[in-house]
């Protein structure tokens, strides 16, 4: 049986405690042993971002973190977003605007979109296309997409 | 698969860890190549070596007038750093062009280099630059001129304990200015069909006096290439320079047919891209 | 022959009808499971006990599998089960089943690589893969053949052995090619001895995938007495069912498939991959077995769209009327028979009121993964040269493209090449929103090429049930069979609420299992939203009588004494009697526990769907040194119908047009010599980015489908038809040469400008 190795970290504000092999990826984790299923796998090669989630601030794909490497930091998942019953103005976009059809990028998607916004308020819509390159979407052929961002952007800068 | 995972503090205790393994032994730096082999099963390390605690590998300091930048620092955090975006741009355009934000959140330019993909993108301008990376191994520390780290694809010239800990950009003189622009058929995400880094300086009459010229993607490791930094300096950059530059950028390829490219396109289109880095670079020395 | 069902008859769509939900967007009820990571996708199930399924796969595109040794395997600690093609039930190869057997697990020969040969159940993930290594297959390494054109030729290597050519004399020779189908109409010879212009070309297209973003997961559970519970992503539960039953051996009564969210299909998932797999694991180890294929995996073994070659020939008259059309199209299958290939020349040319084609289309088998539908399956490639040679002829004479196309349109009235009639259809209306719209009208930016394309799909109908129930409180829950194809959910919810009258917050509807319904035909065909929405229709006003004869019941009067009206039961006239009409919910709330449960189900063949049109127009850039091409502006014209409910249809447009857009620039399958995919990563399968396309504009042409009670057609094909070919034709412009080779990738572009230049003395 191949060693383990002990894990403490945060995920959305909760404490957990788990065992890993070191080849696991956080993903792995997040899905497999933590049951926190809305992080996607799409390809477990960084190139879709259905994985996308914060680790330490970061945004990164979470099929290129290994577990281990997670031992004492912070991750944020799309199980984090909404605040009790209260969505995000990007999830509140996306369900009204239609940004999401199958739902399978969605929450890679509206974790980097928040990512964006954090930092860049107003974005134009190129800057939004640019941020959003490594989150792939087959069904809505981006456009919905990007106006809901534009829109929860707009809303949160109180316009 | 039965791999170790370290993540010694120090040098030294890296050093030992890879000097003593007796399987195949992997730096973990960001981990954007490294991962993606495993999972992919290219790759089984016996030993994943993490060198993120190590202090050195993670800092951007200023230096000697220019930068040194840890091997393990995040390509965002480069591109955070107003300094180095200011004297190198185009080192910045190669950083810049790795992966997606995901992966530039984690993805390093020691990693981007010890990979030795012939396609990576911050190898050309680093190139360009005159980059010189500072590696440590059981034998001490050595300085060594970024181009002569790969050794083909897949292959560096580093020995099987030594770790790249750093890279020195050099000052920039006055009138000076480096770009790196690749082609892809999407706009993002994609491999480097080809890549070409620039850095060229001028005098006080607009003469190119120094330049540098590497070639990524178009044949076994990134090419330096005198021929293309010939053809500039001692002109004002016009046409004609241009022109031979292009020819000189064509020639000096050694490219492949695959799934990216072909031998042809990947030769005709080094000289494009050749003509309007160079036209990039020298924007920006004109400013400067 | 389906028989019409009353409904289509009797309750037909009425275009004064004043409609207060169809046609509008609410929010979709799925949509808050999907913004927050809620919705359960197929590897989102987890059983207590269960194991991780790993599939070995045969890294040779072609070979005999002479012996399978398991017992290393199965001895390594924490492996629960190995299974092999000794674990399936023997069927004969050549018939459906005994191909779909072989597809799932290979039997006497590995026909592609990828193809699965053995498969692991154990507790982790990382000993599945140590027992992988440890399974001995000997093969006999046989010479492959991958281009079906290579493939046609006589000394190719044979796949099947007993595969005989369908629809021709000779045939007794053994051979890969599977079928030559002639579909004609009229007298094409003497068509085009009538033409003025005669334009001729050949095209080829490389087979590309659906790239749908979840790859296939599922999770299955046995019982000792051989039930079986199947939780998968799929498009067709009872398909999937169906034919689980037929090469597994178990009756159909005994499977039940439960289907997850989806994450995107677009055909490909109207056929099983790791299903059968996972469930022989788990008959063996006696516990639940999840499989969730690799990215790898679903490039290199799950169906892709097939490439093809093709040669057209149209000519017309000096006027712009079309007077005869030709082709001859081969199309590659993969390993096993099953492309679709008929529908391209039943649709290539149908839009256009043509009286005199000629077509024969060949299928080829050749050693790649089995080809599955992708959005209007084997048309799209082959529009793609028809449009161009159209475009072609309209230029010689001088015509503008869309009144070329105008000139020729289709209307109610004309009978098809495969032989229905077209009822009141709109093309024309659809080419007239278009020469009339904003990018149309503007002119083209400098430096830039616009090309226009017309795309026609049949939209289908198909064995459909549905159940609705009206709970104790009035609120409304809706069974439905199909998946919910990125909002199907929601329109049908809609129709349902605007049948009943309350709003549609007060309808459910759940994706049932297979044992919760009768027979549903596969989720594809652009079929969901109008048969299911037509299947819920009927339940409703099933549901609605019921609810007219518990008034009656009520207030003592018969039952035609009693109408039904926005949600409420009410007396026919004021002769009847001095009632309060009475909701939904109080009829419930008084009579179900006396009376029972009020409900409507319905089961049908569905027909009368209506024919689906559309016009994209398309503004390019291209970098003459490099050959890459930007896609500046797009906009997609179509007819839905009826759009129930407006979002989703301008999302469908405008997803089928980025599929479009990639399959046209650098979606391809790379193979080595070696007869390997070489690019089964999405690093190297380059689908458009966020940052590759421009917003893409829509506009919805409602002329209905007065067959459906609300008038709709489908509208999930059409979109992707016309894309490539309207690309080709606006990068045409900016070179000079109309491009005839899918993908348009920028080394193809480059040659052709250099060519072009040389030609014209550039």
């Amino acid at each position: 049986m191949a060693k383990k190795y002990h894990v403490t970290t945060t995920v959305n504000g909760d404490e957990y405690e788990y065992l890993c092999e070191p080849q696991q990826t956080l993903l792995d984790i997040l899905r497999d042993e933590l049951t926190l299923t809305g992080t996607k796998e799409g390809c477990a090669t960084g190139d879709c971002g259905a994985c996308t989630v914060m680790v330490d601030g970061v945004m990164v794909c979470s099929c290129l973190v290994l577990a281990v490497e997670t031992d004492g930091c912070k991750v944020e998942t799309i199980e984090g977003m909404a605040q009790g019953d209260k969505l995000h103005p990007l999830q509140q976009k996306f369900l009204e605007l239609n940004g999401t059809q199958c739902g399978i990028c969605t929450p890679g998607i509206l974790i980097a979109a928040r990512e964006l916004l954090k930092r860049n308020p107003d974005p134009t819509e190129s800057e939004i296309r640019y941020w959003l390159a490594g989150n792939l979407c087959r069904c809505t052929g981006y456009d919905k997409i990007i106006r809901s961002v534009q829109a929860a952007a707009k809303e949160m800068r109180g316009g | 698969m039965d791999v170790r995972y370290e993540a010694p503090e120090t040098l030294q205790a890296a050093v030992a860890l890879l000097a003593g393994a007796s399987g195949p032994a992997r730096i973990l730096a960001g981990g954007t190549d490294v991962i993606v082999q495993m999972e992919t099963d290219l790759i089984e390390p016996a030993l994943l070596v993490d060198i993120k605690k190590i202090p050195e590998t993670r800092q951007i300091t200023p230096e000697a007038g220019g930068f040194r930048i840890g091997a393990a620092v995040p390509g965002m955090e480069i591109m955070g750093h107003a300094g180095l975006c200011k004297a190198w741009p185009g080192v910045l355009d190669g950083v810049k062009l790795i992966g997606s934000i995901q992966v530039r959140g984690r993805a390093s330019i020691g990693g981007n280099l010890c990979n030795a993909s012939p396609a990576a993108d911050s190898v050309p301008p680093l190139i360009a630059a005159g980059a010189i990376a500072r590696i440590v191994g059981s034998k001490g520390t050595r300085e060594v001129p970024v181009e002569q780290i790969p050794a083909g694809p897949g292959k560096t010239t580093l020995a099987k304990d030594e770790i790249i800990v750093s890279f020195l950009l050099p000052p920039r003189p006055p009138h000076s200015g480096d770009a790196y622009q690749r082609f892809t058929p999407r706009t993002e995400m994609d491999i480097a069909v080809v890549g070409v880094g620039v850095n060229l300086t001028l005098d006080n009459g607009g003469t190119c006096t120094a330049a540098r010229v590497a070639l990524g993607a178009v044949a076994p490791t990134v090419l330096l290439s005198k021929e293309c930094a010939d053809a500039l300096i001692g002109t004002k950059v016009d046409d004609a320079a241009l022109e031979r530059l292009a020819a000189a950028a064509s020639a000096a390829c050694k490219p492949i047919d695959d799934k990216r490219g072909t031998k042809e396109y990947r030769i005709k289109v080094a000289g494009v891209l050749a003509r309007r880095t160079a036209l990039q670079a020298l924007d920006v020395a004109r400013k400067n | 022959m389906a028989q019409a069902h009353p409904i289509l008859e009797k309750s037909g769509f009425n275009p004064d009808r004043k409609l207060k939900i169809v046609g509008s967007s609410p929010v979709k009820h799925d949509g808050i499971d999907k913004v927050t990571g809620r919705a359960k996708f197929g590897a989102d199930m987890f059983l207590p006990g269960m194991l991780v399924g790993k599939i070995l796969r045969s890294p040779h595109p072609h070979a005999i599998i002479k012996s399978i040794d398991i017992s290393a395997a199965e001895k390594l600690p924490g492996v629960k089960a190995v299974i092999c093609r000794d674990d399936f039930p023997e069927i004969k190869a050549g018939s459906a089943d005994g191909d779909m057997t072989r597809n799932a697990m290979a039997r006497e020969k590995a026909l592609y690589d990828g193809h699965p040969v053995a498969a692991v159940a154990a507790t982790s993930e990382s000993i599945a893969k140590e027992a992988l290594k440890l399974i001995k297959v000997d093969y006999e390494i046989l010479p492959h053949v991958i281009d079906p054109v290579e493939a046609m030729k006589p000394d190719a290597p044979i796949l099947h052995p007993h595969l005989r050519t369908k629809g021709i004399k000779d045939n007794d020779k053994a051979t890969n090619v599977v079928e030559r189908h002639e579909l004609n109409m009229g007298d094409a010879a003497a068509g085009f001895a009538e033409a003025d212009v005669i334009v001729e070309r050949e095209f080829d297209t490389k087979p590309m995938h659906q790239g749908y973003i979840e790859p296939q997961a599922c999770v299955a559970s046995t019982t000792e007495d051989g039930q079986i519970d199947l939780w998968c992503c799929t498009q067709a539960p009872w398909v999937f069912r169906d034919r689980l039953s037929n090469i597994l051996k178990i009756e159909t009564a005994k499977i039940r498939v439960q289907q997850s969210e989806m994450g995107g299909g677009f055909g490909g998932k109207t056929g099983f991959y790791p299903e059968p797999i996972a469930i022989q694991l788990s008959r063996k180890a006696k516990r639940p077995v999840k499989i969730m294929l690799t990215r790898n995996e679903v490039f290199r073994a799950t169906g892709p769209v097939s490439g093809t070659k093709s040669r057209i020939k149209m000519g017309c008259k000096k006027d712009g009327t079309i007077t005869a059309a030709e082709a001859e199209l081969i199309f590659q299958t993969g390993a096993f028979t099953g492309s679709a290939f008929t529908n391209a020349p039943q649709a290539m040319f149908t839009r256009y009121a043509l009286k005199n084609v000629k077509t024969t289309s060949y299928e080829v088998v050749s050693n790649r993964p089995k080809v599955n539908s992708f959005r209007a399956p084997c048309v799209p490639q082959i529009v793609f040269g028809v449009e161009g040679v159209v475009d072609e002829m309209a230029r010689k004479i001088g015509m503008d493209p869309i009144d070329f196309r105008l000139k020729n349109a289709a209307v109610e009235g004309y009978k098809t090449i495969y032989g229905d009639v077209f009822g009141p259809i709109g093309f024309v209306q659809t080419l007239e929103a278009a020469k009339k719209c904003d990018h149309y009208t503007s002119p083209v930016p400098p430096g830039q090429g616009r090309g226009v394309a017309a795309g026609f799909w049949f939209n289908r109908g198909g064995e459909t049930a549905a159940t609705l129930n009206i709970g104790i409180d009035g609120s409304v829950t809706l069974i439905l069979g199909t998946t919910d194809v990125a909002g199907s959910r929601i329109s049908i919810s809609m129709m349902a609420a605007e049948e009943l009258g309350i709003p549609v917050d007060k309808v459910r509807a759940v994706m049932a299992d297979t044992h919760s319904l009768g027979f549903n035909r596969v989720t594809a065909g652009s079929r969901t939203t109008f048969s299911t929405g037509m299947v819920i229709i009927d339940s409703a006003r099933k549901a609605i009588g019921e609810l007219c004869r518990r008034a009656a019941g009520i207030w003592g009067v018969s039952e035609d004494a009693v109408t039904f009206e926005d949600g409420f039961c009410k007396p026919a006239s004021a002769n009847v009697g001095n009632f309060e009409p009475l909701s939904i919910a109080q009829i419930a709330a008084k009579t179900m526990a006396s009376h029972g449960a009020i409900a409507g189900h319905s089961e049908m063949n569905v027909t009368g769907a209506g024919p689906g049109f559309g016009l994209h127009i398309v503004d390019v850039a291209v970098d003459k040194e490099t050959g890459r091409v930007d896609v500046k502006r797009y906009t997609v014209v179509e007819d839905a119908g009826k759009a129930i409910h407006r979002l989703q249809v301008e999302g469908q447009f405008q997803g089928g047009a980025v599929q479009g857009i990639g399959w046209a620039l650098n979606e391809e399958y790379y193979y080595g010599e070696d007869g390997r995919m070489q690019n089964p990563s999405f690093l190297d399968y380059r689908m458009p980015v966020a940052s590759d396309v421009p917003m893409i504009d829509t506009e919805i042409v409602e002329i209905p489908n007065p067959r459906h009670p609300y008038g709709l057609r489908g509208v999930g094909e059409v979109p992707v038809v016309p894309t490539m070919a309207a690309i080709a034709n606006a990068v045409g412009q900016v070179i000079g040469v109309r491009p005839q080779s899918l993908p348009m990738s920028p080394p193809k572009i480059l040659k052709l400008i250099e060519e072009h230049k040389a030609k014209n003395g550039g």
